[in-house]
């Protein structure tokens, strides 16, 4: 299955600058696999040692909180979108 | 016209203040909409409506608030309106530097609008005053700048059951939603912890496009309209995304978390050190940090001592300023750079202002090294103690 991340601004310097990039798996956490091993030092921002979620990264499956529908375990479709919203605290 | 727009026709709600007939000129454009009409422009003129911040969200959100006739705008800040602010924060102006941010905003507001009452708060939300504070307040508008006064804007609002209109930005990405409200999510459901100090630059660190805080503090005085009035779809259980590079508008569903200590369980039922929460406190407690000044730093670098300089800014900062013979490792990557360093030999780190260099020290003493200094007040004392040649940003 081929999923389209979106990444914002500050993720997107270590992905080469680009804030869509496409990546394959079966599920979310597969997909993110696939995405960290083309981007090694994306992989600490995106989740922890062990490969867990972090409580402020989230991921948004078609635009709804993963965590809603089964986490990084969520089954994945051609062509779905998962976006990247880490927390920000700019004012 | 003038007399179908009499308060006392019109209006079928007496406890609302009525509007003068100034008023109802300078409103007559709100007026004429359906969905405000005379009594919601009573209802705005009714409202009291808090700004936290009076910095890049809070500006637009406070002048779009006052203009629209909001009756009394409460605003906390403790800040001085700095050069660097006013390329985003528009209620302040050139001759407004060096003055309190609050002086600034009840000027320019009352230029604004003189109908409006503003109400100033000279003070650091904590958590001792919060509570008192917010209660005060219909609606609360989120215009801060750190983690920690988000987390206590958030819990205060649960706590005195306010509506949280939230907004959030970074570099070219923004963030829009309505937290606390009866049956909607809050900001914990959302992110239930702060990320660890230094690993999310702040925008005196990482930079924001000057507009942004422009799209994202009108949305939030949006809400926080739409919320007076009672009018539209606020937006509860939805997060916009504001991606200014793309030009897009995304929004992701959110909803409230039943096992969230704040709205969902209801545990937290008083305000906490947000400081510890977010891992900014008790530096105390740790190993003491050896600092050097500009000058001392100056000295031993003119004297050929055996220091290892190291630059933790972004490239783009280095290129506006830089001091001779120092290496770059950006914060982000220098855990990776450790392994390189000689523990043996004196490491000296800086920064802009000392902040992120500071971080950087504590993680070289997370891994053994005693060798450490951390240039106090960064490149930019440097400037103005060493090299007044060298730029300030």
């Amino acid at each position: 299955m081929s999923v389209t991340f979106h990444l914002p601004s500050v993720l997107a310097a270590h992905v080469g600058d680009t804030r869509t990039i496409k990546a394959d798996g079966a599920t979310v956490g597969v997909a993110i696999d696939h995405l960290v091993s083309r981007f090694p030092q994306l992989a600490p921002r995106l989740r922890d040692a062990h490969g867990a979620p972090y409580p402020f990264v989230t991921f948004y499956l078609n635009d709804e909180d993963v965590r809603l529908v089964g986490g990084f375990d969520a089954m994945v479709s051609d062509g779905d979108e998962v976006t990247i919203v880490p927390a920000v605290a700019g004012g | 016209m003038t007399a179908t727009l009499d308060p006392g026709a019109m209006s079928h709600d007496r406890s609302l203040p009525n509007l003068s007939r100034e008023e109802l000129l300078r409103y007559s454009r709100h007026l004429l909409l359906p969905e405000v009409g005379l009594d919601g422009q009573r209802k705005l003129k009714a409202a009291r409506v808090l700004l936290v911040g009076a910095g890049g969200l809070g500006s637009p959100a406070a002048i779009y608030l006052a203009a629209a006739g909001i009756g009394t705008l409460g605003i906390v800040d403790f800040d001085v309106v700095d050069i660097t602010n006013l390329h985003r924060q528009i209620l302040h102006g050139t001759g407004d530097v060096g003055r309190s941010k609050l002086a600034s905003a009840i000027s320019r507001l009352r230029e604004v609008n003189p109908h409006v009452t503003v109400e100033p708060h000279e003070t650091r939300l904590t958590s001792a005053n919060a509570l008192e504070i917010i209660r005060q307040y219909d609606v609360v508008v989120d215009g801060t700048d750190n983690f920690q006064t988000r987390y206590l804007v958030n819990d205060a609002c649960i706590l005195t059951s306010r509506p949280n209109v939230y907004g959030s930005i970074f570099r070219f990405d923004g963030q829009v939603s309505v937290f606390c409200t009866p049956h909607g999510p809050c900001y914990r459901c959302v992110y239930r912890e702060p990320p660890p100090p230094g690993l999310v630059p702040s925008c005196a660190e990482g930079g924001v496009l000057g507009i942004l805080p422009g799209i994202v503090g009108t949305l939030q005085a949006t809400e926080a309209l739409k919320l007076v009035l009672g009018i539209g779809e606020p937006l509860i259980g939805r997060l916009n995304l504001v991606d200014a590079l793309g030009a897009r508008l995304r929004t992701v569903r959110i909803r409230r978390d039943p096992t969230c200590p704040a709205c969902g369980t209801r545990e937290l039922q008083q305000l906490i050190d947000y400081d510890a929460f977010c891992g900014v406190a008790d530096v105390s407690d740790e190993a003491p940090m050896l600092e050097i000044t500009p000058r001392e730093l100056a000295a031993r670098l003119a004297r050929a001592d055996d220091v290892v300089l190291i630059d933790v800014r972004e490239p783009y900062e280095n290129a506006i300023a830089r001091i001779h013979g120092a290496r770059l490792v950006p914060l982000g990557a220098f855990a990776d750079a450790i392994p390189s360093l000689d523990r043996q030999r004196d490491i000296v780190i800086h920064c802009r202002s000392g902040a992120r260099s500071a971080t950087a020290v504590r993680q070289l003493q997370a891994a053994g090294f005693t060798r450490v200094w951390n240039v106090v007040g960064g490149i930019l004392r440097w400037a103005d103690d060493v090299d007044p040649t060298v730029a300030k940003y």
